[in-house]
């Protein structure tokens, strides 16, 4: 077990600024109104930095610089844009402590998964662009002897991305690697909560990029996240976040008539049927590993396994199992690579959370286990810590419908295979969800059953590039860590090429 | 018509001093619920029409703070509704940071949902 120390302090393998400023045409630049606001860590409550409160005008000057280095960064070979991907990656690897540091800081997450998953994810997802622009071509349709259709990609120019604050380097990596690969300039805003990570991994990779190409700039989705949405000079806007918000962004594209992708959540259904429990096996340790992923990231994951259903035969016993190892998960210090879970990324995620708990008991769902604030005392008392909880009741409840974002699963038992799909069915969203059985027919039958964008099979919160990830129904628009995010990215150009000398006849 | 109105949303003290600041600074507002992830399942803040309602979203409220002339739409999409609909709803303010482009934001806070169920009563009244 290692404490890494925190930012700063002495032996530290990251230091992050006292002030940022945003980062616009390949330098820092200070926000127009010259205000900044404050970014806590969540894993004492302390401010550790400020940063710029960035408006219009700094959306502005940011779409200045990439409108200015989008057309020749367009006309960069694939080989030169891989090449400089490929950098990215190389500077991440070289610095993954630091950056793994840098994101639990100011997350809240634990270092044991920025060291395993949010970095080494990013880190690959920049190589997995980088291989699939090299390898992307267009076609050509030959028509008739003389008439050949040729299909080109080309980049959409310059295009915005708003980014979330639960993996806020994996995230904006999902949606920059895709974009830089096909040769769009970006414009990104980054969380208010989780602000200066992604500027922590500019400051190390921003002399591979040529200025302009990747610009970022910070502040309130109300003074900042709204202009770049909104904004005419961007092609394409790319939200990760919440319903409201997305049908926002929707309209505002409506009236530029600009394509958007959004990834707006889940209440991912996670399926324990009956002979999971056949055996105490490593199967069945696998399977309550599963279950217990719904506090994987402090329950902050869009796709977060947070309704489990347990088929009635073995319910009693599985349900007693997961409890027991529920229990063991270590709660603490975030930079401890002993802990598995951390904090909440902010007081009023922690305050929701708690919200939802009171509104389950008021339901009548059961608390199993959990159900209050953690309080870790010493330097971690003004942090945001939740008991990881398990909640029994019905998927009517409302904390079977709505997103927690927290440590918080909701259990519930099912009948036969076809109440277990009615029941998994009946939500609102379908991003992720869970199958554990050890038929493969069930198995396949659940997961072409399921209405969501990604059906884990005997698994869960795998995020390997080369796998889309994306919603049905309320979930979202696009599929995002695949190649075919690249099209989401790209303008076709049809050359249709006559190579007849005689006219038409026409005239 | 005799039967009092039953009211489906409710603002803490807190919320109505925010809600009389927001006004000061950006006119007659309207709240939507959100759902989803990230900063979901809180109400956004929004300038009146800023977001567009329409066919698919219901209005569960307007409400009257002392000292906004424009009573305060509270909406949400009918299909959230559906799910939420057994439960009374308060709107209150919690020190915060960010919330998709919710007019508070800025000012440190964030608008949050209280809920309990409604009573045999209340629901006697709305689903008579």
């Amino acid at each position: 077990m290692t404490r890494f120390a925190a930012p700063g302090e002495p032996g530290a393998t990251m230091s992050y600024l006292p002030r940022y400023d945003h980062w616009i045409g390949g330098e820092w630049v200070p926000p127009a109104q010259g205000r900044y606001f404050e970014n806590p860590t969540p894993v004492t409550g302390q401010t550790f930095c400020e940063v710029a409160r960035g408006t219009a005008d700094d959306i502005e000057h940011a779409l200045d610089a990439a409108h200015g280095a989008a057309p020749a960064w367009g006309r960069t070979s694939a080989a030169e844009r891989a090449g400089v991907l490929n950098k990215i990656a190389d500077r991440m690897q070289e610095n993954l402590e630091a950056l793994a540091v840098a994101e639990t800081w100011e997350n809240g997450k634990p270092v044991r998964e920025t060291l395993a998953a949010d970095i080494p994810l990013a880190i690959d997802h920049f190589r997995y662009f980088a291989g699939v622009i090299r390898a992307q071509e267009g076609s050509l349709a030959e028509l008739d002897d003389d008439t050949v259709a040729y299909h080109f990609h080309e980049p959409l120019g310059v295009v915005g991305q708003i980014i979330p604050w639960n993996f806020p380097i994996l995230m904006a990596t999902w949606k920059l690697a895709p974009a830089l690969a096909a040769g769009n300039a970006v414009v990104l805003k980054p969380a208010e909560q989780t602000p200066t990570s992604i500027l922590y991994l500019m400051s190390l990779v921003g002399d591979l990029i040529p200025p302009g190409v990747v610009n970022v700039v910070n502040g309130f989705g109300v003074e900042a996240g709204k202009p770049l949405a909104s904004s005419p000079r961007v092609a394409k806007v790319a939200f990760t976040g919440e319903t409201t918000t997305g049908r926002l962004i929707m309209q505002y594209a409506s009236e530029n008539i600009k394509p958007v992708t959004l990834e707006l959540g889940g209440k991912s259904p996670n399926i324990f049927f009956d002979d999971v429990s056949a055996v105490r096996d490593d199967f069945y340790d696998k399977a309550l590993e599963g279950f217990t992923m719904f506090a994987l990231n402090q329950g902050e994951v869009c796709t977060c396994p947070s309704r489990a259903l347990i088929q009635q035969g073995h319910y009693r016993d599985f349900v007693a199992d997961a409890v027991a190892r529920t229990e063991k998960v270590t709660q603490g210090h975030p930079l401890d690579t002993g802990t598995m879970i951390g904090a909440q990324a902010s007081n009023d995620q922690l305050e929701k959370i708690l919200s939802y708990v009171d509104i389950g008991q008021a339901e009548g769902a059961k608390v199993l286990t959990g159900g209050h604030r953690a309080d870790r005392g010493g330097e971690l008392a003004g942090g945001y810590y939740v008991q990881p909880t398990i909640f029994e009741g019905n998927n009517s409840m409302r904390i079977f419908q709505e997103e927690i974002f927290g440590p918080v699963v909701s259990v519930t038992s099912f009948a036969d295979f076809a109440d277990a799909i009615k029941i998994a069915n009946d939500t609102l969203y379908g991003l992720g969800a869970g199958v554990w059985t050890r038929d493969m027919n069930t198995a396949y039958r659940a997961g072409r059953a399921i209405q969501a964008g990604r059906v884990w099979t005997n698994s869960y919160h795998l995020y390997p590039a080369h796998a889309a990830f994306g919603g049905y129904k309320g979930s979202g628009i696009g599929r995002e860590t695949h190649k075919m995010m690249l099209e989401h990215y790209q303008q076709t150009k049809n050359l249709l090429v006559s190579y007849s000398p005689k006219a038409m006849g026409f005239f | 018509m005799t039967t009092p109105e039953v009211s489906r949303v409710a603002v803490t003290p807190a919320a109505a001093d925010l809600l009389r600041e927001l006004y000061a600074a950006h006119g007659p507002m309207m709240f939507h619920q959100s759902g989803g992830c990230c900063d979901g399942s809180s109400p956004m803040c929004y300038v009146e029409g800023e977001f567009r309602t329409g066919a698919s979203d219901v209005l569960l409220a307007a409400l009257h703070i002392d000292g906004v002339e424009e009573p305060v739409t509270f909406w949400m999409s009918a299909a959230q509704y559906g799910r939420w609909r057994h439960t009374h709803l308060t709107v209150d303010v919690v020190p915060g940071r960010g919330g998709g482009f919710s007019l508070e934001a800025p000012e440190g806070v964030r608008f949050l949902i209280r809920s309990r169920l409604f009573t045999p009563e209340e629901n006697a009244a709305l689903n008579p």
